[in-house]
């Protein structure tokens, strides 16, 4: 499957870092992306999408859940897992 | 050299350190401050099994020895030796939760490449093991080369195990190394994290479904409608609660001071040292002391809020509102508590990263209409704003009130609008936390949290109030009035008043108002108390003496008045706690200073239109 932005994620479904735009952050965002264990090769999965108004997604990183804004997540390109049967 | 050796409790956020230092130290512990910066330090003592005794230092929670904050940067210093203030610590204690090796082991792995002798207490481990998780202890001390110990420390599980394992470290730790500056490790994060990965793999025997829970709950909190929702409602509850649990509390400390006013004027003759208690140290404290039941109801909210998880979800569902005004969902929970008290308010402010949100959040903190504005608007809307039903079920008075409420929310945005636009101007922060799991809050340390609210409230209603009322009645008792005048007149207080009255007379203020702008500098709530005092001390035997402050408030003041007086307090930092706790958390006079001047200039504008639109409206 064609890799995608965090953000553009459907909720719910499973994937891994394919690659982060570290150079595209802020540094300390940076910093703080890689503490919460952002990384290539890590499974990430979206949990909540943004509320009515488009704030922050929730997404689960490994065995963390964690908060992040939209453009934070759009730096991190994801490679879908394959579609569960249905 | 020192008797006992120092071992620094170190981990992640969220990994229950504080837990385990409490429960490892009990109430054997000491809470002072790190020299040149505003980051407390937590220590304790405990006694090994062979009864050598340990120092326990409890650092703030860090995600590498690369600080992001002030509290993470004291953790990195002391680790390193180069903390003044602090020996560098002869072994480490590092708290991991089991649930998130992945993540907590990559910092282990620089702590133990520090070279000191290093326990890691596995905590947490019911909660990963219900989480579905099957880790062995013996797999991860194998691989890291030092002991671990599964605890629970909420549950005191693995304690005496955890002081074995510290004991033999310590042991080991004689003879080597002398406490010195340590090298920082220099391993790159990425190495780390994989190696944490894959650590992590290799001590997880097995693995099933995780945080159903935690999940669950998370599905309707974070809802993008139910969200929302929930958490207006669960705010509406909790200012309801605060202001229908606390009549009765508030009911019986009146019902005490009142029979202790009483009692000394039963006890003392009529005199001067009688009207210094009665109407000045006991009427100025008790009117105080009476909103402790409401402080102390909204603080077991926020505590019992944060301790279950919720909070940082509401910070969540907050972010993009603080994002309109350029700030983070984080400020979200420091200004919440500035609801009850700006001073822990401003403190919590700690947490936010970004220097420039950080002062933003810390300037319009005192908008937020905290506890103590709470006695002068509930007597002034008591006394002067009609009891009316505007629509069935609603109230003019509680209206009013709502307002006040909400013009100090919409004055705090706009106020962070304007400031991130010109003085703390910057790029916008981010956003970026932990979501942790959901706990039910603890009975123990909820009550130990609010048990500490209470000394501090007392001791502030106990000092300084009840010195500034003293003071207040001094310099309105003398010098005493020749017969036919009036004594507030004739006072030092009233001179200086009448002085004041020539600056806020434009604005409708009268001499009774210039009056108590001055003592409620110390606290707001003494405003109330000072207008007591004057009326009391005015004609004790006559007329004013024997009304109630209510009844001479409803004689005396207009309601275009009453209305500027409001809108004053809705804007103007009368308080000098706030104002210390600027300064410190700021570590200079420039912030406070123009805190002080914003505050009051914008107060005194608001509070003039008011009083002229009143006026012009023919109220």
């Amino acid at each position: 499957m064609l890799t995608r932005t965090l953000d553009s994620l459907p909720r719910r479904h499973a994937a891994t870092v394919a690659a982060i735009d570290w150079a595209g952050l802020a540094a300390p965002e940076a910093k703080r992306l890689r503490e919460l264990g952002f990384d290539a090769g890590v499974s990430v999965e979206v949990l909540h999408g943004s509320s009515l108004f488009g704030g922050p997604i929730a997404c689960r990183i490994g065995r963390m859940t964690v908060a992040l804004r939209r453009v934070v997540a759009r730096a991190v390109a994801v490679e879908p897992d394959a579609l569960p049967a249905e | 050299m020192h008797a006992a050796p120092l071992v620094a409790l170190v981990g992640n956020p969220n990994a229950g350190k504080s837990a385990l230092f409490n429960a490892l130290t009990g109430a054997r512990q000491k809470v002072g401050n790190y020299p040149g910066v505003t980051v407390e330090r937590h220590a304790g003592r405990l006694s090994l099994d062979d009864g050598r005794p340990v120092e326990l230092v409890d650092l703030p929670g860090a995600y590498s020895l690369d600080p992001a904050s002030p509290d993470e940067r004291v953790t990195r210093d002391v680790l390193l030796g180069t903390q003044a203030g602090e020996r560098t610590p002869d072994a480490l204690l590092v708290v991991v939760d089991a649930a998130n090796l992945d993540n907590h082991l990559r910092f282990t792995l620089q702590l133990l490449a520090l070279g000191r002798p290093v326990v890691v207490a596995l905590n947490m481990i019911d909660l990963a093991e219900r989480d579905g998780l099957t880790l062995s202890p013996e797999v991860l001390a194998r691989e890291l080369g030092c002991a671990v110990v599964p605890t629970v420390a909420v549950r005191r599980r693995g304690l005496d195990e955890l002081r074995a394992a510290l004991s033999r470290a310590l042991g080991e730790a004689i003879g080597t190394a002398p406490a010195r500056q340590v090298e920082a490790p220099t391993e790159d994060m990425g190495a780390l994290q994989r190696r944490a990965r894959a650590l992590s793999a290799e001590a997880t025997l097995a693995e099933t479904d995780t945080r159903r829970w935690t999940q669950a709950l998370d599905a309707v909190a974070l809802h993008p409608v139910a969200g929302p929702l929930i958490l207006l409602a669960l705010l509406f509850v909790m200012f309801q609660a605060v202001f229908s649990w606390s009549e009765a509390p508030v009911g019986w400390i009146e019902g005490a001071f009142k029979a202790l006013e009483g009692w000394i004027e039963g006890t003392l003759p009529p005199g001067l040292l009688r009207s210094a208690l009665a109407d000045g140290a006991i009427a100025g404290v008790g009117a105080v002391v009476v909103f402790l039941p409401l402080i102390l109801i909204l603080f077991a909210f926020i505590l019992a809020l944060e301790a279950s998880g919720y909070m940082v979800r509401a910070a969540l569902l907050m972010d993009r509102l603080m994002a309109g005004v350029g700030l983070s969902g984080r400020a979200f929970i420091p200004l919440l508590s500035s609801f009850a008290c700006a001073v822990p308010g401003i403190m919590a402010t700690r947490s936010i990263e970004d220097e420039k949100d950080r002062l933003t959040t810390i300037l319009i903190a005192p908008l937020m209409t905290c506890s103590a504005r709470l006695p002068v608007y509930t007597i002034i809307i008591g006394a002067l704003i009609p009891a009316r039903t505007v629509v069935p079920g609603v109230g003019l008075q509680g209206l009013v009130l709502f307002a006040l409420y909400i013009l100090g929310i919409a004055g705090a945005f706009v106020a962070a609008l304007a400031l991130r636009r010109t003085v703390t101007k910057g790029s916008s922060s981010g956003f970026m936390m932990e979501l942790p799991k959901y706990q039910w809050p603890r009975a123990r340390d909820l009550l130990l949290g609010l048990w500490g609210r209470t000394l501090i409230f007392l001791k502030r209603a106990g000092t300084i109030i009840a010195l500034t009322t003293i003071v207040l009645w001094v310099l309105l008792s003398f010098p005493r009035a020749p017969a036919g005048q009036s004594q507030v007149d004739w006072s030092v207080a009233g001179r200086i008043a009448g002085g004041i009255e020539q600056v806020v007379a434009p604005i409708g203020f009268n001499r009774d108002i210039a009056l108590a702008l001055i003592p409620a500098m110390a606290a707001r709530e003494v405003a109330v108390a000072a207008i007591g005092t004057v009326y009391a001390v005015d004609d004790v035997e006559g007329e004013a003496g024997q009304k109630t402050v209510v009844e001479n408030l409803r004689a005396r003041w207009s309601l275009p008045t009453a209305l500027a007086f409001l809108m004053w307090f809705v804007w103007a930092p009368q308080c000098i706690s706030t104002i210390a706790v600027t300064r410190r958390e700021t570590n200079g006079w420039r912030w406070p200073a123009f805190m002080l001047a914003y505050l009051f200039g914008t107060a005194y504008v608001m509070a003039g239109i008011t009083y002229w639109l009143a006026v012009w409206a023919g109220l």
